[in-house]
């Protein structure tokens, strides 16, 4: 079993944690003036990279979403990131 | 070719050194085809096969990066059903349980397909109340399903957790009898064996790096043997199909998970059905080699490795082991993991992308198994003809733009 951290409540174990989405994807906007395929895009195509990603992931107990740096080939975990502070990170 | 049959094993079993020939050519690499399959797995081989034999177009090569045969098509627990909710889905894993039904026929080679019945225990009266929406479902799309009762279930399954203290009592099930379990390697060869005495090239050891464009259109791949040219090109490579058309430009709604899979030591005669448990999710049959082979859900943590996480193996084997006590006795012989591409709706893409010429099959998720002849022939005909086939036109990327998902992991309340 493996350990993630959640920026709240420290190392927990795997499977107290649900992934989510690629992070980084920015919502396109506005709305109105947004295709179909743009939309779609942005709903579902996903990068998938091969080693290092960033995701966004929740710590169900808590409720706490956050950005999980991990290797996708690996599973070797880097970091967690509360998402109020990616943006600066970036 | 040898044609295989009892006189043929008779007379190769009379002589003093048995004389079988290879079943496919190993073939070296033309410097162009009319069309390339990338991808030798099921879906590959299929697509070769049924180029030739549906469309008379034999001057194609399958690349595979390994040997043939060697990734999910040889990983997975060989079940093959039907017993989908939305009818486009039926439609399509129904058309590839026909061509199953005959494909032992069809290819002289043995895939030891046995329809012993797909059984669905449900263990509350709402999970009955889904049996029956599935039942009816299934009714509807002209596919066999019949609502069993506790008692029959429990006849059919007579080693099912019948104690007192037993978390998931049988309250029923859901039967489909045209379902069953297949020689996995077998498809694959006898596919390999038939296309190849079609004149269809198969290369092994040839992994595809990168797409030849002239003039913004593909004409061909690089591959670790060099250049190939071809007019046409299907990609039935799983989870490594969105690696190869991002180089095209093309993302793909995909995310690769691990989907894990047991076998124990083989024991006699016990379980003559697959079974599978609304309540714990993990699903169960006996090989015919004696092993009991089962498994349950997805990791739920994406990755490109084919090796599985504990967590989840600690609920697959809880859930066996709840579903029937007796098999605590057994000792585990193997557990392995393969990389299941999965899409958001459940659902396979097949259809051509952004470059013309070049179309996909993939994201068949947990259950490609039992898709192999449907995703072959509908590929098949798209290489072909340029255009969709019927049951495979509701299947193409565009359903993402349109919104015209067809979401069976909704729709038919079970992990696939």
């Amino acid at each position: 079993m493996q350990l993630f951290e959640c920026p709240f409540c420290g190392l927990r174990s795997e499977t107290e944690f649900h992934f989510l989405t690629e992070a980084g994807k920015q919502r396109p906007e506005p709305a109105e003036e947004v295709s179909d395929e743009k939309w779609a895009d942005y709903l579902y195509n996903h990068k998938s990279p091969r080693g290092r990603t960033a995701e966004i992931w929740v710590h169900i107990p808590c409720g706490e979403f956050f950005i999980l740096e991990r290797d996708s080939i690996t599973r070797e975990v880097f970091r967690s990131i509360p998402l109020k502070d990616y943006e600066q990170l970036k | 070719m040898d044609h295989y049959s009892i006189w043929s094993l008779i007379a190769q079993g009379l002589k003093q050194k048995p004389a079988w020939k290879p079943a496919w050519r190993k073939a070296k690499p033309k410097s162009s085809y009319e069309v390339i399959i990338i991808g030798g797995g099921g879906h590959g081989l299929s697509t070769a096969y049924y180029l030739a034999k549906n469309h008379g177009i034999k001057n194609v090569a399958i690349l595979e990066k390994g040997p043939i045969g060697l990734g999910n098509t040889g990983r997975n627990t060989t079940t093959i059903r039907s017993n989908y909710f939305y009818p486009e889905s039926v439609a399509l894993y129904d058309l590839s349980l026909r061509l199953y039904e005959n494909l032992s026929k069809e290819l002289n080679f043995n895939i030891m397909f046995s329809q012993r019945g797909l059984l669905m225990v449900a263990h509350t009266p709402t999970q009955m109340e889904i049996c029956n929406r599935i039942a009816n479902a299934m009714i509807l799309n002209g596919v066999d399903g019949e609502l069993l009762s506790a008692r029959q279930v429990l006849g059919l399954i007579p080693l099912w957790n019948r104690r007192d203290d037993a978390r998931y009592n049988c309250h029923g099930g859901i039967m489909q009898g045209r379902g069953g379990v297949a020689r996995h390697d077998a498809v694959a060869w006898g596919y390999a064996r038939a296309a190849s005495n079609f004149g269809v090239d198969i290369i092994e050891n040839c992994m595809v790096d990168d797409f030849l464009l002239e003039a913004g259109q593909v004409v061909g791949v690089n591959t670790s043997k060099g250049e190939i040219r071809a007019e046409r090109i299907g990609i039935a490579a799983a989870g490594g199909t969105p690696f190869l058309v991002r180089k095209l430009g093309q993302d793909l709604p995909i995310l690769d998970y691990a989907l894990q899979a047991f076998v124990t030591e083989p024991i006699k005669p016990c379980l003559d059905v697959v079974v599978l448990s609304l309540g714990t999710g993990t699903y169960v049959l006996q090989s015919d080699k004696g092993e009991i082979v089962f498994g349950g859900g997805l990791d739920r943590i994406p990755t490109h490795t084919q090796r599985g996480n504990l967590p989840t193996q600690e609920t697959v084997v809880s859930g066996l082991l709840e579903m029937f006590p007796s098999f605590g006795q057994l000792k585990m012989l193997r557990q392995w993991a393969g990389v299941v591409d999965v899409v958001p709706d459940s659902s396979p893409i097949i259809g051509p992308i952004n470059k013309p010429g070049v179309y996909i099959n993939c994201g068949w998720g947990t259950g490609g198994f039992k898709a192999i002849p449907a995703g072959g022939w509908l590929l098949a005909h798209l290489l072909a003809k340029d255009e969709h086939h019927y049951i495979s036109e509701p299947f193409g990327l565009d359903r993402f733009k349109t919104g015209k998902l067809i979401d069976e992991a909704t729709g038919s309340g079970i992990a696939h």
